[in-house]
């Protein structure tokens, strides 16, 4: 094979050619492929307005500062404590907020140490006294220099870290 | 609901108070504020560690704040003195911004009042337990000269760090070179002086003419010629059926991307997991090319590159593709918003299956929990990615018949491995076992 490959002088910037490419080009559309039919050729788009996923539930407070005050004051996780899975948690939380939180939720990830995002906070910052319904908002719409994360985690899991924040912030009042 | 209405109306009364019991305070504060003026020189006196700073600046301010730059919050470079003054604002002023901005919009205060708003809004976290010192730290760090551009040196150091290495590699190549040079002058002069040697003892030294070619040689002897040309034609078959077989299969492939998206440097020196980017791979079928908005949670932040650079790629370069980025998500760096304007990034599709087989991520990911690196290779290592398996039927194949399942913590699992393991008597399942062999598993 190795020699085969450099009888051909394949070049690598190049697909190799295929034997019947009618078996191995699909029909249908490519996830992430082009098509004229769509705006700006894109297949990926976003789903139509007013659409609704399976088993979603409305969150209806609002992305400014009294939403995310009155998130503060009255929300709470629908998780109750035999519904919240540690390690799954755990797993999700050092993926998706570690990087820049750190695994120990002290404000000091990776990204952190190596100043490439500064004034990541801890999460027993008392000038922040998060709650669970803040950490749910912040996920959600994100908040000033923290982006969202409501794309890369579904409603259940976002409560999953939440509950999974709230026991690092415990831990570090500690 | 109530509650907050409640506690709103709580605040507007209270402001009403607050507001005329100002009037009085500000004329007595300006008042004050004139003196203060006055011993400002002495003020400043209370110096700051700007070394401190820096480090209060980075953990409490610097998630929107910069000094050279707009972020969520304006620029800080010498804020004290340009507060000072453009606004006549003095140092108290700062304090109590710092430790509580929100009361003081509320209070009225009129240019906290027109900041707020040209800010659209953004409230500032308080800071009600830094304390006078600490303010003085922070205030001494901002106002620090700016850093000189920064020279070229690092690139120096690197491009002769590399051309250090091609020397050396040339310094073996050359030694071989005249290793080998030497040797040949060796056996001519042993060959000359034993050519001499003979002819001093008489003897005649065979000269090659009254021989054939021996080419015309070969020619004649006919077992060698059948010899010679099966071996040619097993050799050719034998590179013609490589040739075929390596057709439709990519390994190795490294297209050009639109952007120069380094994995190396995400994934390897930053350490950002690959599901975070990735991360449908959790869930699905596909593993998906993250969208721009997960690139932008981290890079409204990061508008620069400041990571290790090489010859071929500097810092201007990774800035350009940092760029890129922005103007593919419409974000536009110099007002920190986005203009709307937004272009989809054709990526060049890499690792792709034939439409006839089916081949699903979160099956391996999830719950076989194989790792990424195992499939496709050390990415993380990879400045563009290119295909580091053959993605054949073999090559699956041939992994599900080593790859043990992994059924812990897996309760629908763990019955079926009994059943199974007791008919193959085996104690542990691999996946062929458990049917990754079927045609119908991979093949619609
Ligand atoms: C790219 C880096 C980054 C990542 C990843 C990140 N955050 Fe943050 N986070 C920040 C920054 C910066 C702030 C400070 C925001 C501000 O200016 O108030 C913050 C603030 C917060 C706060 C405090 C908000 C408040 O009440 O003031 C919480 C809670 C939080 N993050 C939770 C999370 C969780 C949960 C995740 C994972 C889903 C996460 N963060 C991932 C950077 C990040
Ligand atoms: C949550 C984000 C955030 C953090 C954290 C933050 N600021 Fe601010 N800051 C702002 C915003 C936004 C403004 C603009 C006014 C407004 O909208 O409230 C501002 C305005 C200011 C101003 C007035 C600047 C001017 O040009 O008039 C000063 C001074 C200031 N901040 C100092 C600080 C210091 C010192 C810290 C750290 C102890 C800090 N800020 C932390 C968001 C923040
Ligand atoms: C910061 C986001 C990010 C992280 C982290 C990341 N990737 Fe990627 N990945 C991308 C983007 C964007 C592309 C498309 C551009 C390209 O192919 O270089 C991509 C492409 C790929 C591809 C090629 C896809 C194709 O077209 O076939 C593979 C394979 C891949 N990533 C694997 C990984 C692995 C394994 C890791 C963890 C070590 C990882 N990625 C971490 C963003 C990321
Ligand atoms: C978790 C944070 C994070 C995410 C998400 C992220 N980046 Fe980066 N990016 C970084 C860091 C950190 C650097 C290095 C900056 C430095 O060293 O100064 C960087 C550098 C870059 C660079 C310059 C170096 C290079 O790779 O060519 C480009 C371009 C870039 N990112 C594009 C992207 C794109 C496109 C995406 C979305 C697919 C993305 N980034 C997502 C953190 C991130
Ligand atoms: C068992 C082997 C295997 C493992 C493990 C694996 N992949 Fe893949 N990956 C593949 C194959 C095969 C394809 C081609 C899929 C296709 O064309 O349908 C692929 C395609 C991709 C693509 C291209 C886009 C897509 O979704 O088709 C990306 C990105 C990717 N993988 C990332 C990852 C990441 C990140 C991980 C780890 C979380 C991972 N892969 C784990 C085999 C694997
Ligand atoms: C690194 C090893 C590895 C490679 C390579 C690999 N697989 Fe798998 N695959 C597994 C394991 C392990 C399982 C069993 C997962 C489980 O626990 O259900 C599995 C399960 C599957 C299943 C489900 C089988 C069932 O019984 O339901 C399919 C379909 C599959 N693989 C397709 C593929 C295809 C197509 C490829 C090649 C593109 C491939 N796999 C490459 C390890 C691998
Ligand atoms: C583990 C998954 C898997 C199983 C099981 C499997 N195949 Fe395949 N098969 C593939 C993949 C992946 C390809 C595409 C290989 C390529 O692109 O080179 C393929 C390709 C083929 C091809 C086209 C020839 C080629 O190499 O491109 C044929 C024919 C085929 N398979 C027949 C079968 C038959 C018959 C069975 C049942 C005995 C079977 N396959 C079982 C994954 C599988």
């Amino acid at each position: 094979m190795m020699f085969g490959s450099i009888v051909a002088c394949k070049k690598d910037t190049r697909p190799n050619y295929q034997f019947m490419p009618n078996m191995y080009e699909p029909v249908g559309y490519e996830t992430y492929g082009e098509s004229e039919m769509f705006p700006n050729d894109a297949v990926a788009l976003l789903p139509a307005e007013g659409s609704i996923p399976r088993g979603y539930t409305p969150f209806d407070i609002a992305n400014d500062i009294d939403g995310f005050n009155l998130a503060k004051e009255t929300l709470t996780n629908p998780l109750d404590s035999t519904q919240i899975d540690t390690p799954r948690a755990k797993e999700l939380y050092d993926i998706y907020c570690g990087i820049c939180h750190g695994n120990l939720g002290n404000g000091q990830g990776n990204l952190v140490k190596r100043e490439k995002i500064l004034g990541v906070p801890s999460y027993d910052d008392a000038g922040r006294a998060i709650t669970a319904g803040s950490t749910y908002h912040t996920i959600y719409y994100g908040k000033n220099a923290m982006g969202s994360y409501a794309n890369q985690l579904n409603e259940e899991e976002r409560w999953q870290v939440v509950a999974y924040v709230l026991k690092l912030k415990s831990d570090l009042e500690k | 609901m109530k509650k907050s209405y409640q506690s709103l109306e709580d605040n507007s009364t209270n402001n009403m108070k607050q507001v005329i019991y100002r009037k009085i305070t500000s004329k007595i504060l300006y008042l004050g504020f004139i003196v203060l003026l006055t011993f400002s020189a002495t003020l400043n006196a209370q110096e700051g560690d700007p070394a401190k700073g820096k480090t209060l600046f980075n953990t409490n301010c610097a998630a929107c704040h910069q000094l050279d730059k707009k972020m969520t919050g304006p620029a800080l470079r010498n804020i004290e003195q340009r507060l000072l003054d453009e606004q006549g604002l003095d140092r108290a002023w700062l304090d109590a911004w710092i430790r509580n901005s929100a009361g003081m919009i509320k209070s009225g205060d009129a240019y906290a009042n027109q900041i707020f708003n040209e800010y659209n809004q953004t409230a500032m976290t308080a800071f009600p337990t830094l304390s006078d010192q600490d303010i003085s730290d922070i205030l001494a760090y901002t106002a620090a000269e700016a850093p000189a551009p920064p020279t070229p040196g690092p690139d120096v150091v690197v491009s002769t760090a590399a051309t250090g290495d091609d020397s050396s590699n040339k310094l073996i190549l050359g030694a071989l070179a005249l290793l080998f040079a030497l040797l040949a002058i060796g056996l001519i002069l042993v060959r000359q002086t034993l050519t001499r040697f003979a002819q001093e003892k008489g003897i005649e030294v065979a000269t090659a003419d009254k021989t054939i070619p021996i080419w015309k040689a070969f020619a004649q002897n006919q077992f060698l010629v059948l010899v010679t040309s099966i071996f040619f034609l097993l050799a050719s078959g034998y590179f013609v059926y490589g040739y075929f077989m390596q057709i439709g299969v990519d390994q190795g492939y490294q297209p050009v991307q639109p952007i120069h998206f380094s994995h190396k440097i995400h994934a390897g020196d930053n350490g950002i997991d690959c599901k975070y980017c990735h991360s449908s791979a959790r869930v699905s079928k596909t593993s998906g090319i993250p969208s721009l908005n997960v690139c932008m949670n981290c890079h409204k932040s990061i508008y620069e590159y400041n990571g290790e650079t090489t010859a071929e790629y500097d810092k201007a370069f990774y800035d350009g593709e940092i760029q890129k980025l922005y103007a593919a998500a419409g974000w536009s760096d110099a007002d920190q918003a986005y203009t709307g304007d937004a272009q989809p990034v054709k990526w060049v599709r890499i690792h792709n299956l034939p439409d006839f087989a089916y081949f699903n991520h979160s099956q391996h990911v999830s719950v076989a929990g194989v790792q990424c690196q195992t499939c496709h290779g050390p990415v993380e290592t990879m400045e563009e990615v290119y295909q580091f398996s053959p993605l054949t039927m073999g090559w699956c194949i041939s992994c599900h018949r080593e790859t043990e399942v992994n059924v812990q913590g897996n309760a629908y699992y763990e019955k079926i491995h009994e059943q199974l393991s007791k008919k193959y008597g085996v104690d542990k399942l691999t996946a062929a076992q458990m049917g990754g062999l079927e045609c119908g598993k991979c093949h619609y």
